[in-house]
């Protein structure tokens, strides 16, 4: 509730949080299928209409609203992104604890496995995974969750290894603390604050790669809605229907533009260091 | 000199690293690279047809003795021999390069020319409606994606003025300047703008820490003039964040920048991966990742070199 409270006191927070409020509603419509129209029922003698009463946001080549089109497009969208960056958090955080924790060899093997990770260009890492493992929804889950894994593994590690070396933990050794309980109560505890910020920022980043890959064809399948695939296919049509484009493109756009307003809102408010030079 | 040594010795067992996963992710796609090749006309090969091509591109072999010939084919400056091109994969990916490499050049010159001066003004206007103002737009551009903003270019031009990027057959620079700058310009400011939105807020936020050093105040109590104060005083340390991020940012483009390549049609280095991971082209996309892995290495080992140019009191790999 504190925390609410705070992101709503602060500037960009406010912003922020209501467009991240206001699509996750739409994303929830859309994946229950509450939309104004079904989106991928074709009214053939509909097509290419421009935005009016019955298509809010006009239809596409094929007759299918837009505005629903969209809509499924946002719980897709989020799906993918609140998916791969959970996969991501929860990798990273083990990955990044065992690596402070144990030290020596596994933090020295660890972290080499992530720089080879991280000197893997992010979109051809997940080109290749979903080549792999074939386009849809759940791939390219894992793929961008496994792009985005080393970041957390390097968020999580850094402090957890200043952390490892206070006294408190120290403490709690000499009290006889097992290993499981101090690496999840005084550590990891003391992570949430920086994961979240990260979490936030890396929902952005999540939303992006994922328009990515579905504008190259790599993530949700037609006739499913995705933005990316929405935009994809706006191309041809741009002169004589720029709503395909302008629509999917302002969603996509908006809802980045929401998660980093958030992120950076949580930034000033979990960390006071920051707080003298909010960008 | 230590901190290079040692960074440059880590550098074949990253690569090593990046050299297996590529090696096997490939293998795992679906497929053989000769039927992506051939398309339909694989089914007229016959069986011993196919076998010699197979030895040929010497994917009959078995996969640790691929690995090994591919391994000790680089280091004698042999990457294999793309399916796809017929070609050897060095001069494939040598080929490309350039255009991604002047892509990556011109859109960080964007980005520093926008971004730098952008930044600065808004820290020396703090909480100023202007410096609310370039804050607004640096947020915008940081969440536009490039394709969104490649194509609303395209679109505003095509249907405002009539006028089409240049596309069709790529100037290379060196024979052709203007046409060449023609065909990159938009492109460069496709992927400069969300660039130029990250340097300006780091740049803000970096001299803004800054200008409450106490070094400083004391200039300017000793009376320095204020442009003396920002330009000679504190711009110099607030560089480094700038650095960083530019260098890790260029690090990425020099990967090549898949989608705006596609967009706007142009043969770099994105879009030849992109294309060899869909064709099943091992050699090609084993040789190109490894290479783009090897430069990402290397401007982040510049990077790091360029702090201590910058600040002599950083002494690299000291804890």
């Amino acid at each position: 509730m504190r925390i609410l409270r705070a992101i709503f006191g602060h500037g960009s927070g406010r912003i922020g949080g209501v467009i991240v409020g206001v699509y996750l509603l739409i994303a929830i419509l859309g994946m229950l299928g509450l939309t104004p129209h079904n989106p991928i029922t074709q009214y053939r003698v509909d097509r290419l209409h421009a935005p009016n009463g019955a298509y809010w946001m006009g239809t596409d080549l094929f007759g299918r609203d837009v505005a629903s089109r969209l809509m499924a497009g946002v719980g897709q969208s989020f799906t993918v992104a609140f998916f791969s960056v959970a996969f991501a958090t929860l990798a990273g955080t083990v990955l990044g604890l065992a690596a402070a924790w144990l030290g020596r060899r596994w933090d020295g093997m660890l972290m080499r496995i992530m720089d080879v990770l991280l000197a893997f260009p992010a979109i051809l890492l997940a080109l290749l995974i979903v080549t792999v493992a074939g386009p849809g929804t759940w791939t390219s889950v894992v793929a961008i969750g496994i792009v985005y894994t080393p970041i957390f593994t390097r968020v999580v590690r850094g402090p957890a290894l200043s952390l490892k070396a206070r006294e408190f933990v120290d403490a709690a050794r000499t009290f006889g603390s097992s290993p499981s309980y101090i690496v999840t109560r005084h550590l990891l505890l003391n992570l949430v604050a920086p994961l979240t910020v990260q979490v936030t920022l890396a929902l952005a980043w999540a939303l992006l790669t994922e328009a990515g890959l579905s504008f190259l064809g790599l993530g949700t399948q037609p006739p499913a809605a995705s933005l990316g695939l929405m935009l994809s296919d706006s191309r041809n049509l741009m002169e004589t229907a720029p709503w395909l484009m302008i629509f999917p493109g302002l969603a996509i756009m908006i809802s980045i533009l929401g998660f980093n307003l958030l992120g950076d809102a949580l930034r000033d408010i979990l960390d006071p260091k920051m707080r003298r030079a909010p960008a | 000199m230590n901190y290079l040594m040692r960074r440059l010795a880590a550098f074949p067992l990253v690569l090593l690293g990046v050299s297996i996963l590529v090696f096997v992710a490939i293998r795992m796609v679906p497929g053989d690279s000769i039927t992506a090749m051939l398309g339909t006309e694989a089914g007229l090969l016959t069986p011993a047809q196919r076998d010699s091509l197979a030895a040929y591109f010497g994917i009959d072999q078995p996969w640790f003795v691929q690995y090994w010939r591919w391994i000790s084919g680089i280091l004698h400056g042999n990457l294999g021999i793309s399916v796809t091109y017929g070609r050897p994969v060095l001069d494939v990916i040598l080929e490309r390069f350039p255009l991604t490499l002047e892509l990556a050049v011109l859109s960080m010159i964007i980005a520093l020319i926008v971004g730098l001066p952008a930044g600065i003004f808004a820290a020396t206007h703090n909480e100023k409606p202007s410096d609310l103002g370039v804050r607004v737009v640096a947020m915008i551009g940081q969440s536009t994606p490039s394709f969104v903003l490649g194509l609303l270019i395209i679109y505003t031009l095509s249907a405002g003025f009539g006028v089409l990027p240049a596309m069709g057959e790529f100037a290379p620079l060196w024979q052709d300047p203007l046409r060449n700058l023609g065909q990159l310009i938009l492109p460069a400011i496709t992927l400069g703008f969300a660039f130029a939105a990250s340097v300006t807020r780091i740049s803000r936020s970096a001299m803004l820490d800054v200008l409450s050093d106490d070094y400083v105040r004391t200039a300017r109590s000793k009376g320095a003039p204020a442009r003396s104060v920002i330009w000679r005083h504190a711009l110099p340390n607030a560089l480094i964040p700038v650095v960083t991020l530019s260098g890790i940012e260029f690090g990425y483009l020099l990967g090549g920048a898949v989608i705006v390549e596609q967009i706007y049609a142009l043969p770099g280095l994105g879009r030849m991966v992109l294309d060899a991971i869909l064709q099943r082209d091992y050699a090609l996309v084993q040789g190109s990742v490894l290479f783009i892995a090897l430069n990402f290495m290397i401007v982040n080992l510049l990077v790091d070199l360029a702090y201590v140019a910058l600040d002599p009191r950083i002494r690299l790999g000291e804890q």
